[in-house]
């Protein structure tokens, strides 16, 4: 399993058993369910619930970073059918918390969905998790079932007048399926092609009606924002980034895995956390948010803190906090290449700009990497990209874009080399031998 | 061998219904996905008389299940080896060895991605992010068990395994 470490856990509380301290009764003797309880035997009101997760500032996990109260009370309130979907769709290169959060600790999301069911009024919820993790949607299946059994999910729940019930849907390969109204489309039953906005899902939701959807790690949250109060969650963090996060660290570390720190942690204590460079090697590069995130040169990135706003300001997005490390025995012209192929890969194809422009950046991309690239080929990328940014239903066109620009941006001399000398900046060799076999410090297999 | 002419088992509809039972009961179209899932763990694969057989019993057009069944990549729109290999080499794999771990796969195998051996015990596919790149390099084996830190020696006890 990959490795953690953290500085402050509130969401790896339950994580340090490994697969032995999932269940309900781990959860329950970690104090699980008892923000449920308290909430329905004081009868808390749907507003001050809210406005305990507002004082939080939680923002979305799953890469927007969108206030969680502020999208909970979008909510119309007189709707008769609502529902509260949880986006475990986790396929961003670089990115892995969801599988481990479902994995270690499958009853906070369960928690933490069945109060934002309450805060919202809504019956009935999804958890839509990512197709390739097969076995943690069994895993959750099985909490959900201790969860019905304890009387957690269901008709009136622990006596109460609120009853919610809470079920799983895996996908089976389709990225664009994280993007939240494709994840409602296949919940549906259907391609997962994204839909117009507006209506949002909190008016034209799954099946139409009023929907909430949050990333899992989001929900995750909840229970432990109602133990502590929003405003001491906020206060883990800095002003505007509330809270602790997960960041999974994957690429040229000692030892990758998910670490949780405070929100502006400095990303050299992450490094640092992650074990350092691999091999001592120097750090070249870092794509702070996920694949989709503009990646940062090394001297950029060692100055920031991990949190929105620094991150932001330094030019890319924190994303869902997947951090990839790479190092100078990289080429630049490779990487993006493999990111635009996968953009290439999982276009659903519906928008014209998006369908055929990913299919241009890396078939451009692709032939500059092989030595046939043209003086005239950064310009074209470029211009591509801007005949794609904003011009689609949904992101996957920016997302695609992105790495694009800034990559260019970033290292255009790597560029400008290959398509001046038919041939890689760094030495084939040496890039094969730096992204080799890697077995992780004892440490990480003993975790 | 000729298994796709056969109805799917009572086993599997049960199955199936325990999946259609997730949603509001006009909503069966949603259980589509992991209808077809069952019947392709059963079938191996998905021809168009299975897809039209599922897309029967949850109240569909057989073209809207087959859209579907193209639309997500994991399902086998053309028969498979016994053992679907999918190696990730998206690029956080591509960082700890996801491409030596392909290259090596298909050197002990002597297949490239998207052939089978010829004795149709494998299938080898190259995969997009699987959501687990702490454990690279990652691989799935018929969709449903990921095998982490998979090194030349896990590879080897791996396929040797697959009997």
């Amino acid at each position: 399993m990959a490795l953690i470490d953290t500085i402050n856990p509130l969401l790896t509380t339950g994580w340090g058993k490994g697969d032995a301290g999932w269940s309900l009764k781990d959860y329950e003797a970690r104090g699980g369910y008892a923000q449920l309880k308290r909430i329905l035997t004081s009868k808390m009101s749907q507003d001050d619930l809210i406005a305990e997760v507002k004082k939080s500032v939680l923002r979305g996990r799953g890469g927007a970073g969108f206030p969680t109260g502020l999208k909970w009370s979008f909510m119309p309130k007189a709707a008769p059918e609502k529902y509260v979907v949880c986006n475990t769709d986790e396929g961003e290169p670089g990115t892995f918390k969801d599988r481990d959060l479902l994995r270690f600790d499958p009853h906070s999301t369960i928690e933490g969905m069945i109060i934002a069911g309450y805060a919202v009024g809504a019956k009935r919820g999804y958890n839509y998790i990512h197709g390739e993790i097969f076995e943690i949607y069994q895993r959750f299946e099985a909490a959900l079932d201790e969860a019905r059994a304890a009387g957690y999910l269901g008709e009136n729940i622990l006596g109460s007048e609120f009853s919610f019930d809470l079920f799983a849907h895996h996908g089976w390969g389709a990225y664009i399926c994280g993007e939240e109204t494709g994840l409602l489309e296949s919940i549906e039953g259907k391609k997962g092609q994204p839909r117009f906005k507006p209506p949002f899902p909190a008016n034209f939701g799954l099946y139409g009606k009023p929907t909430t959807i949050n990333n899992t790690e989001t929900f995750a949250a909840i229970p432990f924002i109602l133990g502590m109060g929003g405003e001491a969650y906020l206060n883990l963090g800095k002003p505007n980034n509330g809270g602790t996060k997960l960041f999974s660290v994957s690429g040229h570390v000692n030892r990758p895995g998910n670490y949780e720190v405070p929100m502006g942690t400095p990303f050299a204590k992450l490094l640092e956390m992650a074990g350092g460079m691999r091999g001592g090697r120097k750090l070249k590069a870092v794509i702070p948010g996920g694949s989709s995130a503009p990646v940062l040169p090394a001297d950029v990135m060692m100055d920031c803190t991990m949190d929105y706003d620094s991150i932001a300001k330094a030019g890319s997005m924190l994303g869902s906090g997947a951090v990839i490390v790479m190092d100078e025995t990289v080429c630049m012209v490779k990487a993006l290449e493999r990111l635009s192929y996968f953009y290439y890969e999982e276009s659903c194809g519906q928008c014209t700009p998006c369908r055929e422009g990913t299919g241009w950046l890396y078939r451009v991309v692709h032939r500059i990497e092989h030595g046939q690239g043209r003086q005239e080929d950064l310009d074209l990328l470029n211009r591509v990209t801007d005949n794609m940014m904003g011009k689609t239903i949904c992101a996957l066109a920016d997302a695609a874009a992105f790495p694009v620009r800034s990559f260019i941006k970033h290292f255009k001399s790597e560029f400008e080399y290959h398509v001046e000398h038919k041939k890689c900046l760094v030495d084939p060799e040496v890039q094969r031998a730096g992204s080799g076999f890697f077995r992780a410090s004892s440490a990480t297999e003993a975790a | 061998m000729d298994k796709q002419n056969d109805m799917l088992s009572p086993e599997a509809f049960r199955k199936i219904d325990r999946e259609v039972a997730k949603y509001p009961a006009e909503q069966k179209q949603s259980a589509i996905m992991a209808a077809l899932v069952i019947a392709q763990d059963e079938k191996g694969w998905l021809a168009q008389e299975v897809i039209a057989e599922v897309a029967g019993y949850l109240g569909m057009a057989p073209i809207a299940a087959y859209e579907v069944a193209s639309f997500y990549n994991m399902y086998n729109l053309k028969p498979v080896g016994k053992y679907k290999l999918t190696v990730c080499t998206n690029l956080p794999c591509a960082l700890s060895g996801g491409v030596h771990a392909a290259d090596y796969v298909k050197e002990k195998l002597g297949i490239d991605f998207n052939e089978t051996t010829a004795d149709g015990k494998f299938t080898l596919k190259e995969g997009e992010c699987m959501g687990a790149c702490g454990d690279a390099p990652v691989m799935l084996v018929n969709d449903k068990r990921m095998c982490s830190f998979m090194l030349p020696e896990q590879i080897d006890a791996l396929l040797a395994e697959c009997k």
